[in-house]
């Protein structure tokens, strides 16, 4: 069963002039089908103004098809009364890790998202327990939020959005703005979600080195589907990515590099055990 | 107008019992012309120090030498030492506030009290440097694309016709393709015009192709400091502080370690791909 | 060099102090209406016995809490020009039998005493609601007010967004502060200049502060109510809360305790004592 499905969405905003005239029209998403295995972790690529972005934001019923269809966990996004059962089964978490955290103190921004669905208060401190321990942030449970690094406010987003119970949590470039420790800590927990809680996670970014462990690929260009495959058939064509506008992780491109030097190894290598080995097995 | 910065410390929080030594005892000397790469992660005090270069923070002991004289001299103008040292802020596109893109890109000059020939002037030579094309001059700095919106920003800076530049974290929240078109930027505004350059990041990958020297700040220390290749060869001193290397370099030594006998001091993929080649002809 | 850091550091007001002590643990609501029954007792004094009483009454309550003294005293710092004005007022144009005389201005008997008696009523006033606010973490505060006013619903007035649209806003000053000394680091390092010139000068030097403010603050509210519409937010209808406000002994002891103090002074403080009487026609 899919726990998300698109069918030909299509998503245009109008560009508007100084005065308001509507100077053209822009499609963010282009017919655009795809389908989300529950329990799967997905990978969105794309580079700024791909589109990624947009996609997202349906998949939560922020945005609402202009065309096309889209499902969540069997519910159709474009009708009213699905509504909020849309956004409670499909979690989102943004990039700007301040402006996406309400309350002053990490337990209470947890306990939001539970709050507005009108969960038992009983039950919303077990959510809040559960869903800080998920991510590692439970001891910093009574801190402000203003005090944590970039990648603990975004382990409470994700914790935030794990309180709600989702069956699907999509992250919209959560790493965008994080430094190495933080983008590693939000990728640890990321990949946490989809394999302990079992809950399918849909990763949208441009670090290419973040999708190495996605079950299946999709990049994003002019609004459309440029690729898609598992994270090897992807690396394999290094050429096509870097049209793409999305850069190559140094292990990959350096064996595309010895490969088209005569070096036989094997497609996509994506890890620098892997050309390590590769490499010596050559010697021997 | 070289940079010598003496046994330069600063704390916050001074009065209170929650001090923090944001800077301890940097002691630095940065030759004309000469392009720095600055790594750290969050909190490491390398975006300390970069304030204290121009003098929007004071140390809380120590000295800072511009070109021969001490910035914390009495008589000593800090505007002056402000207009020989741009700064270009994390973010720096959330400080555009003009109309258009041609006057934000004057505000500078005209805080200098310049004719409003020789204003106009540098403004449009800056907005040239960084590439920006003339139809974009009406414009709003509001409606353009983020890298532009960027570009815009550090042209804001280089209009002031500063001696030194310092950058931080320039590439922050680009995409890859964003990011290599700001790096390549960065290094014409060196070759071109002879600054020194400053360049503040996290990512050892964005500055191993571009900088002369590298200097690693940890806990509000010097930890390293030296040319690419050398700051590289503690590869795991630096994983430790949570910095990694460009990945070929880790490649590099398991492949030495595995018998190869590769170069462990190259950083770039070709230099990678050249060296393992030799090796691998050897072997045969 | 003053950089926006230390000057927006003064402000104290709105500010947490984290602490466990009994004054923390006591219901909002029991801290909000306490805070107002002290200062209006504060006005019904008429000799300084009430004053003494109060200013026992608050140092009780300034131990209790568990929150040093010099946090308070910090408070007072914005309030100074405002005490200092109202001494010398007070102190110069109050008619009566003068004390000392020099040039035009007498200083009187009655004007020292109404002066003694303003600076002890504001100084109490600012330090006893500032330990309001030291005490209760903000979010408590608009729960406090939002359960307090909630009978306003019936007249139609949003007491529940109002409380949420409060809570966010303290949540976000201390961001937007940062984010100012920020951007007025990156527009010094442009050379503007927003220490000298005159009025309008100084005034014409803000823009290129204001504007990016305005749109970073603008930018951050439409982020924040898209994620809030993401984690399903849809007004205080149906909304449950993780730490609803019950009344314990505690809450209703202390209501004794205000309501003892309450009456005790304004008793006390209305006693004719002709030698403490505070003030003409207070």
């Amino acid at each position: 069963m899919n726990i998300v499905k698109t069918e030909n969405l299509v998503h245009e905003y109008e560009r508007r002039d100084e005065e308001g005239n509507v100077e053209g029209i822009t499609t963010a998403v282009d017919h655009v089908s795809l389908d989300v295995a529950e329990g799967s972790f997905i990978a969105i690529l794309g580079h700024n103004g791909s589109g990624k972005s947009t996609l997202a934001k349906h998949i939560n019923a922020i945005l609402s098809p202009k065309e096309g269809t889209v499902w969540v966990d069997g519910l159709d996004t474009a009708q009213e009364e699905n509504l909020w059962e849309v956004r409670q089964r499909a979690g989102m978490v943004f990039q700007n890790p301040d402006n996406q955290i309400i309350g002053q103190v990490v337990e209470e921004d947890v306990g939001f998202g539970p709050e507005n669905m009108g969960v038992p208060t009983k039950e919303i401190w077990e959510r809040v327990e559960e869903s800080l321990k998920a991510v590692g942030m439970y001891e910093y449970r009574k801190h402000s939020p203003n005090k944590l690094s970039g990648g603990q406010k975004q382990r409470v987003s994700i914790a935030g959005v794990l309180a709600m119970h989702p069956k699907v949590i999509v992250l919209d470039e959560p790493t965008a703005m994080l430094d190495p420790n933080g983008r590693r800590e939000v990728i640890r927990a990321a990949r946490g979600l989809n394999q302990v809680e079992g809950v399918t996670v849909i990763l949208i970014t441009h670090y290419m080195e973040e999708i190495v462990h996605a079950d299946q690929v999709f990049v994003m260009d002019h609004g459309k589907i440029a690729m898609q495959g598992t994270p090897r058939e992807i690396f394999s064509q290094v050429e096509r990515l870097k049209e793409l506008r999305l850069d190559v992780p140094q292990v990959t491109l350096l064996a595309h590099e010895l490969k088209n030097s005569g070096v036989p190894l094997p497609d996509g290598i994506l890890t620098r055990k892997e050309l390590v080995d590769a490499l010596t097995s050559l010697k021997t | 107008m070289s940079i010598i910065v003496e046994h330069l410390s600063h704390v916050y929080g001074d009065d209170t019992t929650l001090a923090v030594k944001a800077l301890d005892d940097i002691n630095l000397t940065i030759p004309d012309g000469q392009f720095v790469g600055i790594i750290g992660h969050t909190g490491s005090g390398k975006s300390t120090l970069m304030q204290h270069l121009n003098g929007l923070l004071k140390g809380s002991s120590g000295h800072i030498l511009f070109d021969g004289q001490d910035i914390y001299a009495k008589d000593y103008q800090l505007k002056d030492l402000r207009r020989q040292v741009g700064l270009v802020f994390q973010y720096p596109e959330h400080q555009l506030f003009e109309i258009d893109v041609f006057s934000d890109v004057c505000f500078g000059p005209k805080n200098l009290g310049l004719s409003k020939e020789e204003i106009e002037e540098r403004a449009t030579n800056a907005l040239k440097a960084v590439g920006m094309p003339k139809e974009y001059y009406n414009q709003s700095p509001f409606d353009l694309s983020g890298g532009q919106k960027r570009r815009v920003a550090i042209a804001g800076v280089l209009a002031m016709n500063p001696k030194v530049l310092i950058l931080d974290e320039p590439t922050a929240g680009l995409d890859p393709q964003g990011r290599q078109e700001i790096l390549d930027l960065i290094k014409s505004l060196q070759t071109e015009s002879k600054m020194t350059i400053l360049l503040v990041s996290h990512s050892m990958e964005d500055v191993a192709d571009y900088v002369d020297r590298i200097i690693v700040m940890n806990h509000g220390r010097i930890a390293f400091d030296g040319a690419p290749k050398e700051v590289f060869a503690h590869y795991k001193e630096l994983e430790e502080m949570g910095l990694a290397c460009p990945q070929v370099t880790y490649v590099m030594h398991d492949l030495k370690e595995k018998g190869f006998d590769v170069d462990v001091n190259a950083t770039t993929v070709e230099e990678a791909k050249n060296s393992i080649l030799r090796a691998l002809r050897r072997e045969s | 060099m003053q950089t926006g850091r230390t000057m927006l550091k003064d402000i104290t007001i709105g500010q947490y102090y984290q602490a466990q002590s009994l004054l923390h643990r006591i219901d909002p609501r029991v801290k909000i209406g306490g805070t107002l029954i002290y200062v209006i007792t504060l006005f019904f004094y008429k000799n300084f016995v009430g004053y003494a009483m109060a200013i026992l009454f608050l140092a009780l309550v300034i131990r209790l809490s568990k929150v040093p003294f010099k946090f308070m005293v910090r408070g007072m710092k914005s309030i100074l020009f405002l005490l200092m004005l109202t001494v010398l007022f007070n102190l110069f144009l109050t008619p009566g039998t003068p004390v000392i005389s020099f040039w035009k201005l007498h200083i009187t008997q009655e004007g020292t005493t109404l002066a003694v008696s303003m600076v002890l009523r504001l100084t109490l006033l600012v330090i006893g609601s500032s330990l309001m606010t030291l005490t209760t973490t903000p979010n408590n505060l608009t729960d406090g007010m939002e359960k307090m006013l909630g009978f306003l619903k019936v007249f139609k007035v949003p007491v529940h967004d109002v409380a949420m649209m409060m809570s966010i806003a303290l949540r976000f000053i201390p961001i937007l502060m940062e984010e100012t000394d920020k951007i007025m680091k990156a527009q010094m390092a442009r050379g503007a200049d927003f220490e000298s010139g005159n009025l309008f000068a100084r005034a014409k030097a803000l823009v290129p502060l204001l504007v990016p403010l305005f749109v970073s603050a603008f930018r951050r509210a439409n982020d924040l109510a898209m994620a809030m519409e993401a984690r399903c937010y849809r007004g205080g209808e149906g909304r449950t809360k993780m730490k609803p406000l019950k009344y314990q002994t505690r809450d209703y002891l202390a209501y004794l305790l205000l309501f003892i103090f309450a009456a005790g002074s304004i008793w006390a403080g209305r006693l004719h004592l002709p030698m403490l009487m505070v003030g003409l026609n207070n």
